[in-house]
């Protein structure tokens, strides 16, 4: 008797391949797909058990905390980063912030048909190295192909979860009055990396994106013992949309110091170009932290010890204020309202 | 940042704060209107107001081409889009102008129009290169500091020979608008003196504005772009008032002599002729205060090209946008303000650009209302 | 009028275009609308087009005025 003739199988073409819609179609081919391009990166123990779901073991005391996000960002590769380690770091944070332990990563895909392997392959890697960097692996994922014309190259969504411990109560409704505003570094960075691969509006700089995973700043954050109410990131519309939130959930006011808010100068000479106030513009790796007053020194003094928070500053307080204004005192001396975001912020002639 | 930071010095702010404090006469007010809309953004974003003595009032001016762009025009350059299917060009500051229909050019690139933001008309010029099947036109709004790079770009397009190029034209002209303030200067509007805009006038020198503080016995003090320029022209404006002079002052000299730029005049003259006259949303139809290409540039005209006719549109009859760009009424003063007119929501020309001097009052302001 | 800010010519280049530079941002722009610039002057940018050159002379004088202002009690001819 012979053996069974193994079926010859042509390795996928990462280099010149592209994505078509077979890839979708739940077949052979999308089991390829996922067998040499997103196990042979993301590999670990969940995925490799190759079911529907993966199956995790429990966490003991405390609270569960889920976080997801939809990445869509344009272009997929930018100065710092890229689509791939965005999405780790993003929903990471998310979920840190709440003040929990990130435990395991989901992805899900929207691929475009068309889209090139090659630059699939580089997502990918970055997010394996993001995820390990970060210590939390991508547990389970899926995969779609859309028609071409009906997706920007890819959409990612990360859902992550972790574990608060029972007494930590981090909420943007826990900002009080008299508490001190910290942020952990210099602001706008990565909406304006974005902006310089940009047509028309695009400039050289060396502005890179700051996108980064905040897990072990709050770690060290929180073993500090202060008083933390809130911590949040940044991302879309900036600082200035992140703390009318918080005034808003928290029933307060806040008043900023705009001479302390940190501001990288390049970004804040790309931003006098475009007519941009680094305020709104979006950061990846940053984070807002309010804490009860006379911990405030304490706070920053372990922010500072950290690398990601070398340049973190206090920038605020919080008071009593029924129209929950966030105001700044300017640099020039005067006073301003920092106003919810309308809109985009977009670039002025005027 | 070189010559940018030092202008903004908060110390150096405070000292003239001081300063102007001692010059005021305290038995009477002062009141100054800003022109430029640049300089209502820069007194809100910095809260140079704060700075100044009580019996000192900045009145915001018309000077903010968004806000005096009639609704008109603006469905002129949706029209292009969704029924004409050009590529339209515009400045981000357009984008969110609230237009007929319910559409602005933001939400006509929704409903599938090809509407692209630029930061400089050139950008319109090359585009139209890289692409020669599709017709772009260029949504050319702007004072006398946008015009001349208008100009150059039409002169572009010229010696490229494209013939998939063209500009909607709604350049205005400062002097006219001014004029149209002063005229209006009587029991309803109080005004001491002019802040007079700082890039406008590195194109077109001081001397323009000589005529009217001749005429209207008004000093003009032409003031740079930043607090403490804004702070140095108050200060002189108010010494003026004292000392009953009315002439026209520069404190933004490391940019702007009396003559100006010839040669961007020079180029704005070769390009475009005055319009006989234009409509101005809140001021009403001004006579030779508007611009058009001459008829050796037709080409590159999109009204021609186009047959497109102007549709006048009127303001929401609750809108006290005019009065407020005139300076007759404060923003608060405005039934509609901070109610059913907010930045969100614009129903007039002043809440739409963030120079407006409503949006700017209810962005950076609003605080001192309650 | 409007959004212009002072920037420091690096790099000419051909066609009337040249490089400005502020605290290490870079755009090309053009020079169309001014003559004799020279790398190293500064010029008053507007929607990628050179305006009009900033005088350091003038820009000098316009600081000293600030500081002479600041003096307790100053007094000074102003332009």
């Amino acid at each position: 008797m012979s053996e069974p003739r193994k079926n010859y199988v042509r390795p996928l073409d990462i280099k010149h391949g592209r994505v078509d819609m077979a890839h979708g179609a739940g077949g052979r081919a999308m089991a390829q797909l996922i067998d040499e391009l997103f196990a042979r990166h993301l590999g670990n123990e969940w995925l490799a058990q190759g079911d529907d779901g993966a199956v995790l073991p429990a966490s003991g005391a405390g609270r569960l905390v889920m976080a997801t996000d939809s990445h869509v960002v344009s272009p997929l590769f930018f100065p710092g980063g890229d689509i791939g380690c965005l999405s780790v770091h993003g929903t990471i944070n998310d979920v840190a912030v709440m003040g929990a332990q990130p435990l395991w990563l989901s992805a899900a895909f929207i691929l475009e048909e068309g889209f090139p392997l090659a630059d699939l392959a580089r997502i990918v890697e970055s997010m394996a190295a993001a995820a390990k960097a970060a210590g939390v692996p991508i547990v389970t994922g899926d995969t779609k192909v859309v028609e071409r014309g009906k997706g920007d190259g890819v959409f990612i969504t990360t859902t992550g979860v972790g574990v608060v411990p029972p007494g930590r109560e981090l909420s943007g409704s826990r900002a009080r009055s008299g508490d001190a505003i910290l942020v952990s570094g210099t602001l706008g960075d990565h909406g304006m990396a974005i902006m310089a691969g940009r047509e028309s509006l695009g400039f050289d700089s060396r502005i890179v994106s700051d996108t980064a995973a905040l897990h072990g700043l709050i770690a060290a954050m929180l073993e500090s013992g202060a008083d933390l109410h809130v911590l949040r990131d940044p991302t879309r519309g900036g600082l200035a949309t992140t703390l009318n939130e918080i005034a808003r959930q928290s029933g307060v006011g806040m008043m900023l110091q705009e001479k302390v808010v940190p501001v990288s100068p390049q970004v804040a000479a790309a931003c006098e170009f475009l007519g941009l106030d680094p305020l709104y513009v979006a950061n990846e790796g940053k984070l807002v932290a309010i804490c009860a007053e006379n911990d405030a020194e304490s706070l920053l003094t372990a922010m500072r010890a950290h690398p990601l928070g070398a340049q973190a500053a206090i920038i605020g307080s919080v008071h009593e204020d029924p129209h929950h204004f966030v105001q700044m005192t300017t640099a020039f001396g005067g006073r301003r309202i920092v106003d919810w975001l309308t809109g985009d912020q977009l670039p002025r002639i005027c | 940042m070189k010559y940018i930071d030092e202008f903004r010095d908060g110390e150096v702010a405070q000292k003239l704060a001081a300063a102007i404090g001692r010059e005021v006469n305290p038995d009477r007010r002062y009141h100054f209107m800003e022109f430029c809309g640049g300089h209502t953004h820069a007194i809100s974003r910095y809260g140079v107001a704060d700075l100044l003595p009580e019996n000192v009032r900045m009145i915001h001016g018309p000077g903010c081409p968004v806000c005096v762009l009639p609704i008109g025009r603006v469905d002129q350059a949706i029209r292009l889009a969704l029924a004409h299917g050009v590529t339209l060009c515009t400045y981000g500051d357009c984008l969110r102008v609230p237009a007929s229909d319910g559409l602005s050019l933001l939400k006509a690139k929704a409903q599938g129009g090809d509407i692209r933001m630029i930061y400089s008309c050139a950008d319109a010029v090359a585009l139209a290169q890289q692409n020669p099947e599709k017709q772009v036109v260029f949504f050319a709004i702007g004072f006398e500091t946008t015009t001349p790079p208008t100009a150059v770009a039409i002169k572009q397009a010229a010696a490229l020979g494209l013939k998939n190029f063209s500009v909607l034209c709604c350049h205005v002209l400062t002097p006219p608008a001014i004029a149209s303030i002063m005229e209006g200067v009587d029991e309803q509007l109080q005004l001491d003196g002019f802040v007079g805009p700082a890039h406008v006038s590195t194109i077109i020198g001081s001397r323009p504005y000589e005529p009217f503080a001749a005429q209207y016995r008004k000093p003009v003090v032409i003031a740079g772009f930043e607090p403490l320029d804004v702070l140095l022209a108050i200060r002189m404006l108010i010494r003026q008032v004292n000392e009953g002079r009315a002439e026209v002052e520069n404190e933004f000299v490391r940019a702007v002599d009396r003559d100006g730029n010839r040669k961007a005049q020079a180029l704005m003259d070769e390009v475009f002729e005055l319009r006989e006259d234009f409509e101005w949303r809140g001021l009403g139809t001004l006579p030779l205060s508007a611009r058009r290409l001459r008829a050796e540039f037709a080409e590159f005209d999109a009204e021609r090209r186009f047959a497109l006719a102007y549709q006048p549109v009127a303001d929401h009859k609750g809108c006290d946008c005019g009065e407020i760009l005139r300076g007759v009424k404060r923003p608060q003063e405005c039934k509609l303000f901070g109610t059913v007119c907010t930045p969100e929501n614009p129903i007039g020309s002043c809440m739409v650009s963030s120079e407006g001097a409503c949006a700017a009052h209810y962005t950076y302001g609003r605080y001192k209302d309650v | 009028m409007c959004l212009a800010i002072p920037a420091q010519v690096v790099e000419l280049r051909e066609g009337d275009n040249a490089v400005v530079d502020l605290a290490g941002v870079r755009k090309e722009i053009s020079l169309s609308l001014v003559d004799n610039v020279a790398v190293g002057d500064y010029v008053i940018v507007h929607v990628g087009y050179a305006l009009n050159k900033l005088d350091p002379e003038e820009a000098a004088k316009t600081l000293a005025l600030f500081a002479e202002l600041g003096q307790l009690g100053g007094d000074s001819t102003l332009h």
